[in-house]
């Protein structure tokens, strides 16, 4: 049933940062009541729930959180997909209506991570008696002794590749990244920041893994967000209000990572983006030029440059020409994370990838307040889970 | 003298001939350095063992200076495509850690160094990469 249309009728996101008065489920369950309260409809209408969450994944998240907004018996999906977790629960509900086997469902990100400092940077403790063991049959950690694997390494590799292959990009393009970001997130009040940094600030933050100082990493934070999912059938049945709120789900698409040469020892966040964005513009006709925002994965200001070229915001290869030029700025020619990005709103992981839905449904239906894009009719959400996983939806204002 | 090995069952420490084998599809072509049960590229079962090379190009890199505790710091992390195929990942040596001294392109070659020795006095040993001497590069 590849007709049948697909549209968010409520949405919501907690503030993101560090809450330790809430657990995780509370998290979740604030996201949750408020997106269903926002659609107007209740726990009692959703056929389906799709439940993301990475930290806790197997602890049955979606029913714990039932338990909280309503023990109904619809089928749970939990699911766990590194940072595109959120929108992996987005696909599960969005599946099940698109099927027909559902026409209302509710989808919710959730994590609580605090303060973690660099994610997997456990320790060493090496073995006092060394023997092969695993795949590659390593008598010790290979971190720090075989290169880095660590986040902001990997991503600062993705980078300087780019860099090494284009023209115009170095330290002061990744870094003009981090500053619209930060500057972004100024006007919203939801982020985990809200501080802005001049361009020399962002350079000569602490070095944590060239070119991406502190400056230029997301943070590790608590939050929680929802959306409520509804078949374009079931929307007519609703009110003016619903409906002229609603928001259409012109493209929802995933990839993985098709396999290259350099994948075993270098994550390739390319291929998988380029892959998914060719198809969500296809499907949905939707013309890069078209779109009005962007809120894509900057889960460090490297990777963001790379996906200017990668959903064709810019010319090929032209990605540090872009942000020389303001391009991806909130008053430039695509804007892009004007939330603020996972480097200043925060990186809940299995709640990213709701969150973005989130911004740009606020965008589309003209309810963002004072960081609104004004006349935006249609945006993009792009998240990339290292592994790996890239999920791109494509949203439009539009009438039923 | 205690016992000698490779902190990776892919780097080979042979006679004084250091290098990294890999295993190859049979049907693609592609190359793994880990133990797999079929190929990522086209599915087929079926390896061979290849010698790699021990020089190659650096094609990205970064500094890392907030690292797992334990991991000194500043280090540089390449990612070097080997002559005639194989890509791998590891630490640049022999180089001051700025990135004035390392760039994308530039000629690498590989080396070893000792990175602990356990109870048993078993000493493990990783391979790295440093600057290629111009004549180790050319003549070809």
């Amino acid at each position: 049933m590849a007709d049948r249309d697909v549209w968010i009728i409520g949405t919501h996101m907690t503030k993101f940062g560090r809450f330790p008065d809430k657990d995780l489920i509370d998290l979740g369950a604030v996201a949750a009541l408020a997106a269903l309260a926002d659609g107007g409809v209740t726990i009692q209408d959703m056929d389906v729930m799709g439940a993301g969450n990475l930290f806790e994944a197997s602890s049955g998240v979606g029913q714990r959180l039932q338990k909280q907004i309503g023990q109904t018996g619809i089928p749970v999906y939990n699911v766990a997909n590194a940072c595109a977790t959120g929108a992996t629960a987005v696909r599960c509900v969005y599946m099940a209506i698109k099927s027909g086997e559902a026409e209302m469902g509710l989808a919710v990100g959730l994590e609580k991570m605090g303060k973690q400092g660099l994610l997997g940077a456990s320790a060493r403790s090496d073995k006092k008696t060394y023997e092969a063991s695993g795949r590659y049959g390593a008598v010790m950690s290979v971190e720090g002794r075989l290169g880095t694997t660590l986040m902001p390494g990997v991503f600062a590799q993705a980078g300087m590749e780019y860099a090494g292959q284009h023209g115009g990009v170095g330290f002061e393009q990744f870094a003009k990244v981090a500053e619209k970001n930060h500057a972004h997130s100024v006007l919203n009040p939801l982020a985990q920041y809200q501080k802005q940094f001049s361009l020399e600030e962002v350079m000569n933050a602490e070095m944590m893994s060239y070119p991406n100082t502190l400056l230029m990493c997301c943070p590790t934070g608590d939050g929680g967000a929802a959306v409520v999912l509804v078949s374009e059938e079931k929307l007519k049945t609703l009110s003016d209000d619903q409906r002229k709120r609603a928001v259409k789900i012109s493209a929802s698409v995933m990839t993985s990572d098709p396999w290259t040469d350099a994948d075993q020892v270098q994550p390739d966040v390319n291929t998988l983006t380029r892959e998914a964005a060719a198809t969500a513009y296809e499907i949905s006709g939707v013309d890069p030029a078209d779109l009005d925002l962007v809120e894509l994965h900057d889960c460090f200001a490297t990777a963001e440059l790379l996906h200017y070229d990668n959903l064709q915001l810019c010319k090929s290869g032209e990605a540090g020409k872009f942000i020389d030029e303001r391009g991806p700025w909130r008053d430039g020619t695509t804007p892009v994370n004007v939330s603020g990005g996972l480097i200043s709103k925060g990186h809940p992981l299995g709640a990213t990838g709701i969150a973005n839905l989130y911004e740009v449904s606020t965008h589309l239906r003209g309810e963002a307040g004072d960081r609104q894009i004004h006349g935006a009719t249609v945006g993009l959400t792009h998240v990339i889970g290292l592994g790996s996983a890239c999920a791109i939806h494509i949203l439009e204002k539009a009438t039923v | 003298m205690g016992k000698r090995i490779p902190i990776v069952d892919y780097l080979v420490l042979g006679d004084g001939d250091p290098h990294l084998v890999a295993n190859e599809s049979e049907v693609s072509g592609a190359l793994y350095f880990d133990r797999r049960n079929a190929d990522a590229k086209s599915g087929a079962e079926g390896f061979r063992r290849r010698t790699l090379a021990n020089e190659g190009a650096i094609r990205t890199f970064t500094i890392v200076h907030r690292a797992a505790p334990g991991v000194p710091t500043p280090y540089v992390s390449v990612v070097v495509d080997l002559d005639g195929g194989g890509v791998v990942k590891a630490n640049l040596l022999n180089v001051e850690p700025d990135p004035a001294n390392v760039s994308t392109g530039m000629r690498v070659r590989m080396t070893t160094y000792p990175v602990g020795t356990d109870d048993d006095g078993t000493e493990a040993i990783a391979f790295a990469y440093e600057p290629a001497t111009p004549s180790s590069t050319t003549g070809a």
